[in-house]
């Protein structure tokens, strides 16, 4: 009698629940979903074309507007792929503040996902509790920075400045007050019934359905793959520190949820075997063709008068060559494909999101689920859509 | 006083006017409307540190049609300026309009292809917050700025 | 001479254009026709196991070479840890035969490089415009697509008030490139 009719359902760009402008056509057959289509380029900016018009610096304070979560990921991802083609030696004390950075960048994307993935399901006092914390962080930037998120704190080289006085109380602060918190957001959701109900067996895929599509980082380890970019391929000095890989059994939801947690705490402890070990000594390259002088030696030499001019006006040239470049930023692994012709503006800039091919295979982790799953495997994704469209 | 001094205790007299610009500030919904960037600035005035509660915008409205106040957070593509156009036309009146950010007010650091340079090409904006992205003490002055041109609206129905 | 560079080398010495390495990485030239079936090979090998397709990308050396486009696909081996850069050198309307088959993640990022180049892929199951609207005409990530700069009214920078300030005598209209 009555004809059963697939319907088509827009989730719009407009959406509470949708991380920033993401649509999502979903064919629905009462509440089951059969295929879901997502629809990317609501904020197309085209970074990567205007920072061809840049020069290399310049260009860097592009970088934080991708992944607006963990901008100094992006900022580190950049910098090193110009440092691994112009070949140039960062001093260890930049190293080391580099990974307290961006091991606090982690955590604070990891605090915005935790936030908005439990409002998407229904806690929503466990929004307020994650940006309280990221509260803390954001004044880390804006005490080592000036500015509370788009830090551009990376040069190559090393550090646009030094730490100011104080930083390691502050870091120190942070270290002693977060595994506290950490077990109270874990007390409050993991042996929820609720928050298993919603997460236990949704969004499934298999580790090899994971690697054809391409996912990386928290998705691809909630599925039981033990791959990390900070121990297969380390960059920066991630090979002195000691922690662990966390890694999923059946890669839904919950998996992932766990997943994220454990690397919380595990960043808390490399911040923590960072601090112990910063040394003294420069923050900046001593390759006067790169880093720019002291003031003090600009206002008093001639060869670094020099130095500082050419580098203000020009820029350094790189090498011609192109460069691939990845490292593993909060949402998986992101890459930066930097191809340079002598000039000072790079030749064409391509960063490889996390995010783009993580939502690319969503139709994997929702077909024959409910309406209410889509939801949730939206949140537990974690994508960004500043870094989707770039 | 005047007349006042001869009513009882709880009784204020004001005009009609100032009764409306008056519930109509301290009560803005806005719009849940972030982009990009600016969106997570937004966020962390709702949070507890810079509480936006405490302005009466605490119910942040999905739907447009229940929502007074659109704060436009992050860059507007090209792409997406036509659904923005339609949101506002969804919106009842009164109805007032923040554009945050650089990129919004003016189109930021992108002055390329595909971003719209400033959303009052497209919006009648009400007020502008700079920054990139601004700053939450930033983002309540402008609301304050917002709730001081309401207060000197007329009830008048402009042509 | 890592493991990879000594098997391509024995299988397929003839379809390899030129191989080098590069601050550490091993980079490979092929040809486009034979991208299917090197990949294939570097997937299934029993010692290579190529089997995670990190990034496909592309770059425009307009007027420098005499093929313009080139498409760059970097290949990771999660089981070895080894990672591998093909690449493949195009003309605007030549195909390239698509890898939707091996690796699902290569649909989007395909669809990406016909969006932002114009570079076709045959074989796609759907070759659609991504991140520009649908009727979007030209191709924005090429050389001689103007990044559309928008000249603002006034400006603090001195470059763009001497711009401004001669742009009449040049007769621009509406200036696209940045001065």
């Amino acid at each position: 009698m009555a004809d059963r009719e697939t319907m088509t359902l827009n989730m719009g760009p407009q959406h509470p629940a949708t991380h920033g402008v993401l649509r999502i056509e979903l064919d629905l057959e009462g509440e089951t979903v059969i295929e879901a289509r997502p629809i990317v380029g609501y904020l197309h900016t085209g970074i990567e074309k205007n920072m061809e018009a840049k020069t290399y610096t310049q260009a860097l304070t592009m970088t934080d507007r991708m992944d607006y979560l963990a901008p100094l990921s992006n900022n580190l991802v950049y910098v090193q792929a110009i440092e691994k083609l112009m070949e140039v030696e960062v001093p260890i004390r930049a190293e080391y503040i580099r990974i307290i950075m961006t091991e606090l960048t982690r955590l604070n994307s990891h605090l915005v996902w935790l936030g908005t993935h439990a409002l998407d399901i229904g806690a929503m006092s466990m929004l307020l509790y994650c940006f309280r914390e990221r509260e803390k962080i954001t004044q880390m930037y804006e005490f080592v920075s000036g500015v509370r998120m788009m830090a551009s704190y990376f040069r190559v080289g090393g550090l646009t400045n030094d730490v100011p006085e104080g930083f390691e109380a502050r870091v120190k602060d942070i270290l002693d007050t977060f595994p506290a918190r950490i077990d109270e957001y874990e007390g409050l959701l993991t042996e929820n019934k609720i928050w298993r109900n919603r997460t236990i067996g949704v969004g499934v895929i298999s580790a090899e359905d994971a690697i054809d599509a391409g996912f990386s980082g928290p998705n691809l380890r909630g599925s039981g793959v033990a791959w990390d970019l900070r121990k297969s391929k380390p960059y920066s000095i991630y090979d002195k520190f000691d922690f662990i890989i966390a890694a999923g059994k059946n890669g839904d939801c919950y998996d992932r949820y766990l997943v994220r947690l454990e690397e919380m705490r595990q960043s808390l402890r490399i911040i923590r075997q960072a601090l112990d070990g910063l040394p003294e000594g420069p923050t900046k390259s001593s390759d006067r063709k790169i880093s720019p002088p002291t003031k003090y030696e600009v206002l008093t030499g001639m060869e670094q008068l020099i130095h500082h001019f050419k580098l203000v006006v020009h820029g350094f040239l790189p090498p011609v060559g192109d460069v691939y470049h990845s490292i593993e930023s909060p949402k998986g692994e992101i890459g930066c494909y930097l191809v340079s012709d002598g000039s000072k503006k790079p030749y064409r800039v391509h960063f490889r999101p996390p995010s783009f091919v993580n939502i690319s295979a969503f139709n994997k982790l929702v077909a024959g689920r409910m309406l209410a799953d889509v939801i949730a495997c939206i949140g537990s994704i974690d994508i960004v859509l500043g870094e989707i469209d770039r | 006083m005047g007349i006042e001094k001869y009513l009882p205790d709880g009784i204020l007299l004001t005009t009609v006017e100032k009764a409306v610009n008056w519930s109509r500030k301290s009560s803005l919904w806005p719009l849940g409307f972030g982009l990009a960037c600016c969106a997570i600035e937004m966020m962390s005035t709702f949070a507890p540190r810079f509480d936006l509660a405490r302005f009466g915008m605490e119910i942040m409205r999905p739907s447009p049609r229940q929502a007074d106040l659109m704060i436009v957070a992050g860059r507007v593509s090209t792409r997406m300026a036509p659904v923005i156009r339609q949101l506002w036309e969804q919106m009842p009146n009164p109805k007032y309009c923040i554009s945050m950010g650089a990129c919004a007010s003016t189109g930021g650091i992108f002055n390329n292809y595909a971003i719209v340079q400033g959303v009052d090409r497209i919006l009648p904006v009400d007020v502008y917050v700079p920054g990139c992205p601004p700053r939450p003490e930033q983002l309540i002055d402008g609301i304050m700025k917002l709730r001081a041109k309401i207060d000197s609206q007329r009830l008048k129905q402009e042509a | 001479m890592t493991i990879t560079e000594e098997k391509l080398k024995t299988s397929y010495s003839d379809k390899i254009v030129e191989m080098f390495t590069f601050r550490g990485d091993l980079n490979v030239v092929i040809q486009p026709q034979d991208m299917p079936e090197i990949c294939r090979f570097l997937k299934t090998e029993p010692e290579l196991k190529y089997n995670f397709l990190s990034c496909i990308t592309a770059a425009d050396y307009l007027g420098q070479r005499e093929k313009r486009f080139e498409v760059v696909y970097v290949l990771f081996s999660i089981p070895n840890n080894y990672r591998v850069i093909l690449k493949t050198r195009v003309n605007e309307n030549e195909e390239i035969p698509t890898l939707t088959s091996l690796w699902g993640t290569a649909n989007w990022q395909e669809r990406e490089i016909f969006d932002m180049f114009g570079l076709k892929f045959s074989g796609h199951p759907n070759l659609k415009r991504i991140l520009m609207d649908d009727d979007w005409v030209g191709y924005p990530q090429r050389k001689d697509f103007p990044l559309t700069y928008e000249v603002p009214n006034f400006s603090f920078n001195k470059d763009e008030q001497d711009y401004r300030r001669e742009a009449p005598w040049r007769g621009d209209e509406w200036p696209t490139e940045k001065p």
